[in-house]
């Protein structure tokens, strides 16, 4: 949206400003700081709070004014207003002090304390001393599942819960209750909160009454965390995070702004899977076993490096698997190490060969690769095969906002302008900019869909290509196409053709060829057309796009290889393989290697069952690179010190490489060294050192401090060990310092390791990071873009494989279907994160139920792809006769290749 | 004297029926408007007339329906909804038009709604009106019947619906905004202005919001012309108005009179004068949110300009007289309190502000204030005044109160000083 | 459970607006209007007739004033304790009855006879002080009419 500049006057000193804008957002755009609360950026302007309140002058020769309140004033030309004046100042004084009335003063034990937004903005607007002598009111705190804290006295009734759960999550589990000064905030009863987004509440909210439950089991003020800029592991979004430590264990995630990705906000499996860097699972120590058939034992660490030289001499034949989930540095380590001929990705053919379709299509044919941001843009969006819900949230939540850009088009016609929060949802009512969803069993975008289609893959896929071809005004698909998806194809196709941001999301966790094709098909034809499309794919893991983009075959490929010719050393990188092929497959593997190296930091089944296993560091005690879906390289640091022994996966690789006569190691072995040695290898990641500020950047002379400089304890918190002050942790690999010394003021955007400027202690410091509240980091957003879009268009052409994962004659399509809590390997090991783990459970519609004889939590044998497995039924309705889904990948599920075909038994 | 707007109700009498009331012409405005007269003429007749709208603000009704859009893309569905919902204390008027003469009413929206070519119109009813609710339905159904309502009304092609929505309690509801949303099935809390009904109102479409009395004379002025209106009223403003008196006077009541009779003409000859035994020492003149008038206003004329002048609004035209024996202070706790407790809880003034108001209020009149609240609560009034909340309702709690504050100021102190309230 | 009756009452609402949850004040007023109150369970029926959540409802049941979330008694006597009435003296009135009845405003007799509430303005105010039992309305009232009053209510 183009906007015109024009000049007004705050203060009396004149300033640039974007007309139809609202004043309190310029004036935060322009460093002026006008206390508020229930504006937020995200959820825009309401006029509730009264805090933002700013005298208006008519023109120059008004000298009265009169109050508005910023939030809702739109800035005109020749906009006259003030901030200090004295009439403004005491209007929020007395709005701080109306709030006070009945907040409670537990700040010492309150757990926002130390940043808190009503602390902020009392101590800015002036409020200090108390004149109401009654009681206040109270209310009763309900219990609202593992993640979220309750205590309702706190509130300030700005209404910025209840607006960003059900008006931007599309939460409905959750509503302002009663009125006057007994407003609740909460759900209609106790229970869990619903909606996968509601850690945010904790930022949302400016006081205490949403907060981290898990924080608060090992509570620490805010000033005394040592925090990082780190980005989330528990998708391929790539949402950019703060994680923040104290006495050595991980404490808490937060949001880390990053304007181009997940702006304010992530999804709870990001927030609230942390723990399992904390948690028992934890590998602290090598082990090893001489033969299979003993257990492991503990190795000390001065035998490692004797035990490890006659498995990677040079006469060793190595082979390595890499890692969706390890780094780009990690997975480059191996790579150097065992050479590329020898380094296969660890993830299975299907989805190696679906990843790097996927990503050629977006390196060469031209189409826009959107970042979360743009997706949000969209005006028109087709999604296929993809429960975004459960395996993307925050990508879900993006399209979740696309689909109110009608209403916001609509608004602007009329002369309302986006910001204006309110006005534009009643106007636009529940009109949505259409998004269709095809996908085998209902979804929570189904809510914003135009139109939800249900259907196997190849239904799906069919779909997808006869919306293909009406675009290209092709005849439809040959074949038994039934009407309804005709006539759908029609629509859609008819919709995407007069959108002007169309957008196309295609699954590949749903792991079919197809259905990816489908997508990219549309996109293609909408292309040949000269049409502005965008494609972004969802991918299984954090770093699954780096991987594609590295050289290596697959795990498939890797089983081949062993079953050929066997190896004598096998080094996997943090890799559970028994999550990827089945059992027998990785044990043939294993049978064909000498010895099994395994590095990793969780006890899975991968780790058990190595004859050496390396500990390895989590995302919290590393730094490395990651590449999200759009293909986006972002870079986290270390906030963790790992334990005695324990080191950085690429760390561990590169020392070994010293074995090999061969193949010396980086030197001298920093980071950087390492990152240095992958650019001139593979320059397909060389933009990444251009841009990422390396070990020795300095902000005069001096790093950028992990921790506040209200840091308590320093010289205190080792005493029981050691009197005498531990030197402060040096970090060598990155521009931080693990200290409180340092400059603070404006790092570069990617080393921001928390929030914090003079009078702004709560999250809402984001303002001072940001150049106008929804804009860019300043400085631009972190991360790297390693796919730029192709000049020259060259779409090729997708066909539909026919047959392909039809359910054969009476058998049953089994389908694979993600669950957000259970289905990521490493946020189901973080325990209240696992309490909302369902068992695994085999979902079909009432009449198919009913055809086997069953009912709701009977349990069955289900017969597929060689495998027998007793789950649980869970009636469905909404899936199409003849398919199963099966929620996959939950904690101690063994790996089923799906989609396939299969048998279910009633026992 | 001409009582256009009462003429047809009867005391003890049920009203008119369909029949009676169009023999007697009550629809002649109405059939004028849909067979003789375009929809924007309607509108610039009315305008015309000044009609001012009786819900309290005065807004004129012609430049409200003027602001409707007539042409243009998705501008259909439009609403007309009468507010019905009369929750002010000390407010009895649209009663007396509900259950006296409901014809009346819809003559008048049908006309209303034609000029703004609404399709479907929604009358928001107070919940503890039942007597109206029960007239209002029978009416509706016998102008359906009589082919004055539904499709193709006289066989002009114009379509109306009307629907009767009974409230479920809430003053806040009477705000127009707030009545949408109410109307919506959702929270009534009121909405941002602008935009106002007339672009995006129920249901995101065009609405006007007119009150009973207003909208009761629209086909009166349709069958009678602006300037028979203009002169009904003694200063030109257009109209009778209905005023009502309640408290201890000889006889409470309601009476339709010219716009711009006086405070005194009305309490003292109207209503019968104070009771035997008391004295006069304030007056409400518009309903519990407005400024309060005292002895030396009661010559003042009740209109909207006037009333205005002499520091009050004419609001809805419905007074509450203070009495010598009621004490103020206990007044204003009891009006504070209203106020507190129906806030909607959005805006912090009014959320916040009232219930300290009404606790400072209640100590006060216990014995146990301080001077210092005279201070805090004299601060409140502008805190909360216009402008400074999300809507008019807080504002409209701070009007008694500010001028209670100055005219009994030494009663306030009284209480203060002895520790108690000197009418206990 | 709704009954069938409550259904088709709710739904013939629900057709007088574009969306059913516009039905959703109607619908708590159709169940009072049977039941004396709405109860949780209500508000899960109410939900699910209209495709709305729980919660939905109950922001909405709770707003209202005249929308009952805890059981009253058999009648529900409202005293209007707004400004006229109280110049007219409904405290009077007030403290007859409570007394009377042995209960406070909120509380609803042992026997379940009587829910005794207080209720703002009822538009009665030029015949205050004024008061409503059930869907009757009553003014002009004095403590000796309520005896007689009272009577006509088991
Ligand atoms: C708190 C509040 C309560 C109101 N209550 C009523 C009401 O009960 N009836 C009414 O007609 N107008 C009421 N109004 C005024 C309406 O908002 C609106 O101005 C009126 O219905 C417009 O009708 P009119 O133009 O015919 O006067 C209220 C306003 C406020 C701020
Ligand atoms: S002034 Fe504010 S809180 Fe009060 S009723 Fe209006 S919007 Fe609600
Ligand atoms: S931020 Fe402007 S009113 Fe709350």
């Amino acid at each position: 949206m183009e906007m015109k500049v024009v000049n007004i006057r705050i203060d009396g000193k004149p300033y640039e400003a974007h007309e139809g804008k609202s004043l309190l957002d310029t004036a935060l755009s322009l460093g002026l700081y006008i206390p508020h609360f229930c504006y937020h950026p995200a959820l825009g302007s309401v006029g509730a709070c009264r805090l933002c309140a700013v005298k208006k002058f008519r023109d120059t020769n008004d000298t009265r004014g009169r109050i508005v309140m910023s939030c809702m004033e739109p800035v005109v030309d020749g906009l006259i207003v003030s901030i200090n004046d004295p009439d403004a100042k005491a209007f929020r004084a007395a709005v701080i002090e109306s709030l006070m009335t009945n907040h409670p003063h537990d700040c010492p034990v309150c757990d926002e304390g130390g940043e808190c937004h009503l602390q902020d903005m009392t101590v800015m607007s002036g409020h200090n001393y108390r004149r109401f002598d009654f009681r206040k009111r109270t209310h009763n705190d309900q219990y609202l599942g593992p993640f979220i804290s309750h205590e309702m006295n706190r509130c300030i009734q700005c209404y910025r819960c209840v607006r960003f759960y059900r008006d931007y999550a599309g939460g409905r589990d959750f509503n302002v209750f009663a009125t006057h000064n007994n407003v609740f905030f909460g759900r209609h009863e106790d229970g869990t909160l619903q909606n996968e987004f509601s850690g945010n509440l904790v930022e949302v909210c400016p006081t205490g009454v949403f907060t981290d439950k898990t924080f608060r089991e090992h509570y620490t003020r805010k000033w005394d965390l040592s925090n990082a800029p780190s980005v989330c592991v528990h998708c391929s979004v790539g949402c950019n995070i703060i994680a923040g430590e104290r006495y050595d264990t991980l404490r808490r995630i937060m949001n880390r702004y990053n304007g181009a990705v997940n702006g304010y906000f992530i999804c709870d499996r990001g927030r609230f899977g942390y723990e399992f860097v904390n948690g028992k699972d934890r590998i602290l120590s090598p082990r090893t076993r001489d033969s299979r058939d003993l257990e492991q034992a503990e190795m000390p660490a001065d035998q490692v490096f004797t035990a490890l030289e006659p498995l990677f001499s040079k006469d060793r034949k190595i082979m390595g698997i890499g890692s969706p989930r390890a780094s780009l540095e990690s997975n480059y380590a191996l790579l150097r190490l065992v050479g590329e001929e020898n380094f296969f990705h660890g993830i299975s053919g299907k989805e190696q060969s679906l990843t790097r379709a996927a990503l050629q299509f977006m390196q060469n044919s031209g189409i826009v690769v959107p970042s979360l941001k743009q997706v949000e843009k969209a005006d028109a969006v087709i999604i296929l095969g993809e429960d975004l819900t459960n395996t993307a949230p925050m990508m879900a939540l993006a399209v979740r906002q696309a689909a109110r850009n009608i209403q916001i088009t609509e608004a602007l016609a009329k002369g309302i302008p986006f910001w204006n929060d309110l006005p534009v949802r009643e106007l636009a009512q529940d009109r949505k900019s259409p998004v269709y969803i095809a996908t085998p069993v209902k979804d929570s975008l189904d809510d914003v869909a135009e139109r939800s289609f249900r259907g196997t893959p190849a239904g799906i896929s069919k779909l997808g290509f006869n919306i293909s071809s009406v675009i290209k005004r092709q005849a439809i698909v040959p074949g038994d196409n039934d009407d309804e998806i005709r006539n759908l194809a029609e629509q859609i196709a008819r919709t995407l053709l007069k959108a002007e941001n169309p957008l196309v999301i295609a699954g590949i966790t749903c792991l079919d060829g197809n259905v990816l094709n489908a997508g990219m098909s549309i996109a293609s034809s909408l292309l040949s057309l000269n049409k502005k499309v965008m494609f972004i794919p969802v991918l299984p893991e954090s770093n699954s796009m780096g991987l594609a983009l590295m050289p290596g075959k697959s795990l498939d490929d890797a089983a081949d290889t062993l079953s050929v010719q066997g190896t004598d050393t096998l080094i996997i990188l943090e890799n559970d393989l028994f999550r990827r092929a089945d059992e027998d497959t990785v044990a043939n593997m294993f049978g064909k290697s000498g010895r099994v190296v395994v590095l990793d930091y969780l006890n899975n089944p991968t780790a058990r069952a190595a004859d050496i296993l390396l500990p390895a560091t989590a995302f919290a005690e590393s730094q490395g690179t990651i590449v999200n879906n759009e293909g986006r390289a972002q870079r986290y640091y270390k906030v963790l010190a790992a334990g005695e022994g324990i080191k950085e996966s690429w760390q561990w690789l590169n020392q070994v490489s010293g074995i090999r006569s061969d193949n010396v190691p980086v030197s001298p072995g920093h980071f950087d060294d390492i990152v240095a040695s992958m650019v001139t290898a593979l320059p397909v990641f060389s933009a990444i050192k251009e841009y990422i500020p390396d070990a020795d950047f300095r902000m005069l002379n001096a790093k950028v401090p992990r921790q506040t400089f209200r840091y308590s304890g320093r010289t205190a918190m080792n005493a029981h060990r050691a009197v005498s002050e531990k030197r402060v942790r040096q970090d060598p690999d990155s521009p931080l310092a693990f200290s409180m010394e340092g400059r603070r003021e404006s790092p570069p955007s990617s080393l921001v390791p928390f929030y914090w400027t003079p009078g702004w202690n709560s999250v809402q410091a984001f303002y001072n990071y940001i150049d106008h509240p929804n804009g860019s980091m300043k400085g631009g957003d972190p991360g790297i873009r390693l796919i730029r879009q192709a000049e020259r268009v060259n779409s090729g052409s997708f066909e539909m494989i026919t047959g392909y994962f039809e359910s054969e004659g009476d058998g049953w399509l089994i389908v694979p279907l993600y669950r957000v809590f259970g289905s990521e390997e490493l946020s189901s090991a973080a325990s209240s994160l696992r309490q909302l783990v369902d068992d695994p459970a085999i979902l079909v519609n009432r009449r198919d139920a009913e055809r086997l004889n069953v009912d709701d939590g009977d349990s069955v044998r289900l017969e597929t792809s060689g495998k027998r497995l007793v789950v649980k039924v869970k009636i469905e309705n909404s899936l199409v006769s003849g398919v199963a889904g099966l929620t996959v990948n939950l904690p101690g599920m063994n790996f089923v290749d799906l989609p396939a075909s299969g048998e279910i038994l009633k026992i | 004297m001409e009582r256009p707007l009462t003429g047809h109700i009867k005391k003890g009498e049920a009203p008119p029926g369909f029949r009676e009331y169009y023999r007697a012409g009550g629809y002649n405005g109405t059939i004028k408007a849909l067979k003789e007269m375009t929809p924007a003429g309607v509108t610039s007749l009315v305008k015309a007339s000044n009609l001012l709208g009786r819900g309290g603000a005065g807004f004129p009704t012609g430049v409200k329906w003027s602001l409707v859009p007539m042409e243009g893309e998705n501008i259909f569905p439009k609403y007309l909804v009468c507010n019905a919902d009369e929750m002010e204390p000390g407010t009895f008027k649209d009663r007396l038009l509900l259950e006296g003469n409901p014809h009346q009413l819809i003559a008048g929206m049908i006309a209303a709604a034609y000029a703004i070519q609404a399709g479907t119109a929604y009358i928001f009813l107070r919940w503890a009106y039942k007597k109206a609710e029960r007239e209002l339905r029978k009416a509706i159904s016998e102008a359906y019947r009589e082919g004055f309502l539904g499709k193709n009304i006289l066989g002009t092609g114009f379509n109306l619906d009307i629907h009767v929505h009974t409230s479920a309690g809430r003053y806040i509801c009477g705000e127009e905004t707030a009545l949408l949303n109410a109307l919506e099935g959702k929270r009534g809390i009121p909405r941002t202005k602008p935009p106002f009904p007339a672009t995006s109102g129920l249901f995101g479409k065009p609405t006007v919001v007119n009150n009973v009395e207003t909208l009761s004379w629209i086909s009166h002025i349709v069958e009678k012309g602006a300037d028979w209106f203009k002169g009904l009223s003694l200063t030109g403003t257009g109209g009778t108005k209905l005023y009502g008196v309640s408290g201890r006077v000889k006889r409470p009541g309601l009476w339709e009179l010219p716009l711009g009779v006086t405070i005194g003409e009305i309490i003292n000859e109207h209503a019968g004068g104070m009771h035997d035994g008391y004295a006069f020492r304030g007056v409400l003149p518009g309903g519990a949110s407005t400024d309060f008038l005292v002895e030396e206003h009661l010559d003042v004329k009740m209109d909207f300009s006037t009333v205005a002048a002499a520091g009050s609004r004419l609001g809805t035209g419905t007074m509450i007289v203070l009495d010598d024996r009621t004490c103020p202070v206990a007044f204003l706790q009891n009006v504070e309190k209203f106020y507190a407790l129906e806030s909607c809880g959005w805006c912090t003034p009014c959320r916040e502000g009232l219930p300290w108001v009404e606790k400072m209020l209640s100590a006060i009149e216990d014995g146990k204030g301080k001077m210092e609240y005279l201070d805090i609560l004299k601060f409140h009034t502008s805190y909360m005044g216009p402008g400074h909340t999300f809507c008019a309702h807080a504002p409209g709690a701070a009007e008694p109160l500010q001028s209670g504050l100055r005219f009994f100021h030494d009663d306030f102190k009284r209480h203060i000083e002895e520790k108690k309230c000197p009418w206990k | 459970m709704l009954t069938e009756e409550e259904k088709k009452e709710i739904l013939e609402e629900a057709e007088l607006y574009p969306y059913p949850a516009a039905a959703c004040i109607d619908a708590l007023k159709i169940v009072q209007k049977h039941r004396g109150w709405v109860s949780d369970e209500s508000v899960g029926d109410i939900a699910e007739i209209l495709r709305m959540s729980e919660d939905e409802v109950d922001g909405v049941a709770t707003f209202y004033s005249r929308i009952y979330r805890r059981p009253v008694g058999r009648n529900v006597i409202l005293i209007c304790d707004s400004i006229s009435c109280m110049i007219m003296g409904y405290k009077t009135l007030y403290k007859y009855i409570s007394e009377k009845l042995e209960i406070s405003f909120g509380e609803t007799t042992s026997d379940g006879r009587f829910t005794l509430l207080p209720v703002s303005c009822l538009g009665d105010c030029d015949n205050a002080p004024a008061m409503m039992i059930n869907d009757d309305h009553y003014n002009n009232l004095t403590v000796e009419k309520i005896d007689e009053l009272l009577e006509k209510y088991k």
